[in-house]
């Protein structure tokens, strides 16, 4: 009987926990939700193109050999005066719109995740430390969290920036900026991670299982990170996802106003600040192209978010 | 199909059926329940966690939250039917004819407001008295109900007053247009046990002076045993046994009330051991056929697991048990 | 009551301090001072002077104390890039900041607040569900962007509004106001529609939550068991509730109106302090940048102070259990 037991088939378990995920609360919802699986289509889809920029990209903007000024300011393929070479248009400089769009998605994204995954580890791991040693170290760590907390995370944003921009010297500059921006976006959203998981950690450091472990002279630590982790993870997801969306209208902004990513590797808001002088001239295409994916991304990432916090909400079940 | 009581009936529920659809199915919560209340009198509903006895209080006010909602039965109070009627003329019975008072008096209360502001406001949507003789009716609600200084304490805020003291709070809210009947469910169980009697003598001595009815709903014997004149035990949605308190308590018939019964310490007499049910209540999607009782049910037979038993007379009480079906008596016990 | 202002004061304070310190770190360690003020070929050994001149030699403690007697009296010192004084640019940008901030909120409050709350009264409605769906398009577009859509249709296509600058001012005292003139009005919607966006919908979003989560509670479901109208309950009881943690964060939200101007001065050429503020990190002026990080500071203390004191006002628990004062941070 036991025997029976102990070795079901590898594809078969597969399967069986596939199918369970499936048709578990989350997915449930998710299915249901067409809002939703549009949302994440669209995610998939713009992550895809920024992904895998270099084949999908009809042009490389980049490579100044392909990239001539005649070709200078062409309006879209359907409008007088545009072809299929360039199919959303070219830029003062006679680059592809649509290629910089996904070179611009690419450096978009890679700086908003990376900001985000920055300041959720230092966010967890400060909560962890602020919520279990309690006392000094707590107060000191809240203190700090209070105060940033009433600045909005552009100001940090820009603030650190400038500081970096003071310290790093010149010849870095351009090679560092992006790490830089990574550094400051991360730096100006840890709070809210830190906060939720100190919580959880006071609560869980009181509860008796700690006291036993100490007892028993397993190192309460190494225990609490295996139950309060598992407990954090819904909300610490939650608020990753919603902070995804403001991390990359965050360096959008920044780039916007000039002091984000460098203008040879440009982001989004890069190619936005870029196609703004060219408004009132009446070259729309050239801001408004990149401007729509950007609010496509976010919004998508935001819908994402909140079916998120929605499904891992016990109260709204 | 209840007890035959001398004073016409207050309160008429007539298989009363509440479900909630949900993903994983249609749950019941309340299935094919009825019974009545009488003037003035006092019955006690009683029963496990999920037997359905808050939906059914619910249920006659019509706040049941959706998606649920009544599938089923009547309801009919002063002998007018009440479940189908609008919203607003059913507000206008909750409150003045129908007063209710809920578990928890901490929740129950706005903490914004003074509870003298809560008193008139609700004084003010029932009566037609003036905004003064309003505010001096709230103040000898209060000390009718034992607040002591009700002149000063009618301005103070819900977190300046004690558990025991909010309840009274609410008790007052709950009666302060004077209705037929009210509802009071769990009014004690967030209570300190030293309070709770107290409580319990408040909602008594009111209802006793003003002839209001009460639905008492708890999982608490003992506050049955000191308040009702008869007794309801719920079951998984179901009713099980309807009697006079003396009857149920003394002389239970449905095998579920005997284990009930069998199962509250007393401090007179010697038990052994506390009776226990084996098992626990079937959740609201996996209620068995026939009975619900017949998996825990010591003396369960065949018809029990395909037939579901209806309300049957049994001297002064009523039951749900085939034990007691008039051809299928085997007179056993009484 | 007195306590509870004295303690907050004191935590005002404090905080200011820490945002000093980190103002005065500033001006300590990132790049040298005396680089930044002095041409290339100034010599070493006057470089030597003024460093002592300048008082660049004393103990730290007492460089910063110095800072902060000079911070009080609104002293910042000399700008790196424009070589005047930064009280004065400060004092000649502020009023244009301070005016399309203010109109930004107000916007904002007046029409966020009513639609948050109708959205949370009437959850199924047809319009409850666009509001939310403008709202969630709201909180994705930035500000920069909802400038450029703005100037793109009532500039460019319509040609109705101005897209730069702030009109024609008027002058009282030390003050420039553009509410007096009409320029400056027509110059005042576009920005003041663009930075008040953002905090609207987020406005709506946060009340219309606050909303359906008080109707959710056992004393709401208590007055419909007392028979109360819709009415009493829903705007008596309700909305009462729903405000006042709403007051504590749309209180933190205006503030940061304040920092967000910097995008929406950028994009119109408004003449403010955060456009000042852009072109000091782009040309790491210190001076400037510490002089905005306190003043912004300090607007975010007092309006801090001024939240905790109106919550105090409106919630009598707090005026009891002086314990639960301090503790409602979002």
């Amino acid at each position: 009987m036991a025997e029976e037991r102990l070795a079901p088939l590898p594809a078969g378990a597969f399967r069986a926990a596939l199918f369970r995920a499936w048709d578990s609360d989350i997915c449930y919802s998710f299915r249901r939700s067409p809002v939703t699986v549009a949302a994440a289509a669209a995610t998939l889809l713009i992550f895809a193109g920024a992904g895998f920029a270099p084949w999908v990209a009809p042009h490389d903007p980049f490579d100044l050999a392909t990239v001539s000024l005649l070709d200078a300011r062409n309006p879209p393929a359907w409008l007088p005066g545009g072809s299929w070479e360039f199919p959303l248009g070219t830029d003062n400089l006679g680059r592809d719109i649509l290629s910089t769009i996904l070179y611009g998605s690419r450096v978009s994204l890679v700086v908003g995740f990376a900001s985000i995954i920055f300041a959720m580890v230092l966010g967890v791991s400060l909560g962890l430390v602020s919520g279990y040693l309690g006392g000094f170290v707590d107060a000191l760590i809240m203190r700090v969290a209070e105060v940033q907390l009433s600045f909005p995370a552009i100001l940090v944003a820009l603030l650190v920036d400038g500081i970096m921009r003071g310290i790093v010297p010149r010849e870095y500059q351009d090679q560092l900026a992006e790490d830089v921006l990574i550094l400051s976006i991360g730096l100006s959203f840890w709070v809210q991670y830190a906060r939720t998981v100190r919580g959880s950690t006071m609560v869980e450091k009181s509860k008796e299982y700690v006291q036993a472990a100490r007892v028993i002279g397993r190192h309460p630590a190494a225990i609490m990170l295996r139950h309060v982790l598992p407990n954090v993870m819904g909300p610490v997801l939650v608020i990753a996802t919603i902070n995804l969306a403001l991390a990359i209208i965050t360096e959008a902004t920044l780039s916007f106003l000039g002091v984000g990513v460098p203008p040879t590797e440009p982001s989004l808001g890069t190619l936005i600040r870029i196609g703004n002088d060219f408004l009132f001239s009446g070259e729309w295409w050239i801001t408004i192209f990149p401007g729509a994916v950007l609010v496509l991304l976010v919004l998508a990432v935001n819908l994402l978010g909140d079916w998120l916090r929605d499904a891992l909400n016990p109260k709204l079940r | 199909m209840t007890v035959p009581s001398n004073r016409p009936p207050l309160l008429q529920l007539e298989h009363l059926r509440v479900e909630f659809p949900s993903r994983h199915g249609t749950l019941t919560a309340v299935d094919d329940v009825s019974f009545e209340i009488a003037e003035g009198e006092v019955l006690g509903v009683v029963g496990e966690s999920g037997a359905g006895k808050s939906i059914t209080g619910a249920a006659i006010i019509g706040l049941i939250e959706p998606p649920g909602r009544i599938a089923g039965g009547r309801v009919l109070f002063e002998g007018e039917r009440i479940d189908d009627l609008p919203y607003e003329k059913l507000r206008r019975i909750r409150g003045k004819r129908i007063g209710t008072i809920f578990q928890d008096p901490l929740t129950s209360l706005n903490p914004l407001y003074s509870i003298g502001r809560q008193l008139i406001e609700t004084i003010l949507t029932h009566t037609s008295l003036s905004p003064r003789e309003a505010r001096q009716r709230a103040i000898d609600l209060l000390s009718e109900v034992g607040i002591p200084s009700p002149a000063q304490r009618i301005d103070h805020y819900p977190h300046q007053f004690s558990g025991g003291m909010r309840q009274r709070v609410v008790i007052a809210l709950a009666l302060c247009a004077n209705p037929r009947l009210v509802i009071a469910d769990e009014p004690t169980t967030a209570l300190d046990v030293s309070i709770q009697a107290q409580i319990i003598a408040v909602l008594k001595k009111l209802c006793r002076e003003h002839g209001t009815a009460v639905m008492l709903i708890t999982h608490d014997m003992g506050v049955i045993a000191e308040t009702a004149d008869r007794v309801a035990v719920m079951y998984a949605g179901r009713v099980v046994e309807v009697g006079p308190l003396r009857e149920v308590v003394k002389h239970p018939r449905h095998p579920y009330t005997v284990g009930l019964m069998g199962s509250i310490p007393t401090l007179r007499g010697s038990r052994a051991r506390l009776a226990q049910i084996d098992g626990s209540m079937p959740r609201l999607n996996r209620i068995p056929p026939g009975c619900a009782f017949h998996p825990r049910c010591p003396r369960a037979f065949e018809r029990c697991e395909h037939e579901r038993p209806e309300l049957i007379n049994d001297g002064p009480s009523w039951t749900s048990c085939w034990l007691y079906a008039p051809l299928a008596r085997t007179g056993s016990d009484g | 009551m007195i306590a509870f202002v004295l303690r907050r004061l004191l935590q005002s304070i404090s905080v200011m301090l820490v945002v000093g310190l980190i103002a005065f770190s500033l001006f300590r360690f990132v790049g040298d001072p005396i680089n930044n003020m002095v041409g290339q070929d100034t010599g070493d050994k006057d470089r030597a002077e003024l460093r002592q001149e300048l008082g660049l030699n004393d103990a730290f403690v007492v460089q910063f104390a110095r800072f902060v007697g000079n911070a009080t009296k609104g002293e910042f010192g000399v700008s790196f890039r424009q070589g005047r004084k930064v009280s004065t640019l400060i004092a000649e940008r502020l009023p244009a900041t301070l005016e399309l901030s203010l109109t930004a909120a107000t916007l904002a409050l007046l029409v966020g607040v009513p639609l948050g709350v109708y959205t949370g009264l009437r959850r199924e409605s047809p319009l409850s569900k666009l509001i939310l769906a403008l709202s969630l398009v709201g909180v994705s577009l930035p500000t920069f962007l909802i400038g450029i859509l703005l100037i793109l249709l009532f500039s460019v296509v319509l040609g109705w509004l101005p897209a730069f600058g702030r009109g024609d001012v008027v002058q009282l005292g030390w003050w420039s106001t553009g509410f007096l003139t009409r320029s400056g009005l027509r110059a005042l919607v576009l920005p003041a529609v663009t930075l008040g966006l953002f905090q609207m919908t987020l406005i709506i979003r946060l009340v219309r939550a606050e909303m359906l989560e008080v109707l959710r509670t056992d004393y709401i479901k208590f007055a419909r068991a007392r028979g109360l109208a819709n009415r009493a309950i829903n705007f008596g009881h309700a909305l009462k509730n729903t405000l006042v943690p709403v007051i504590t964060i749309t209180g933190l939200q205006l503030g940061s109106i304040i920092a967000f101007a910097i995008i929406t001065e950028q994009v119109f050429q408004w003449p403010g302090m955060g456009l000042l503020f852009i072109q000091a990190v782009a040309f790491v002026d210190i001076p400037v940048m510490a002089a905005y990080l306190m003043l912004v500071a300090f607007v975010f203390v007092v309006i801090n102070l001024i939240v905790d004191l109106l919550y105090y006002a409106v919630d009598p628990r707090l005026r009891i259990d002086r314990a639960l004062a301090g503790g409602h941070g979002g």
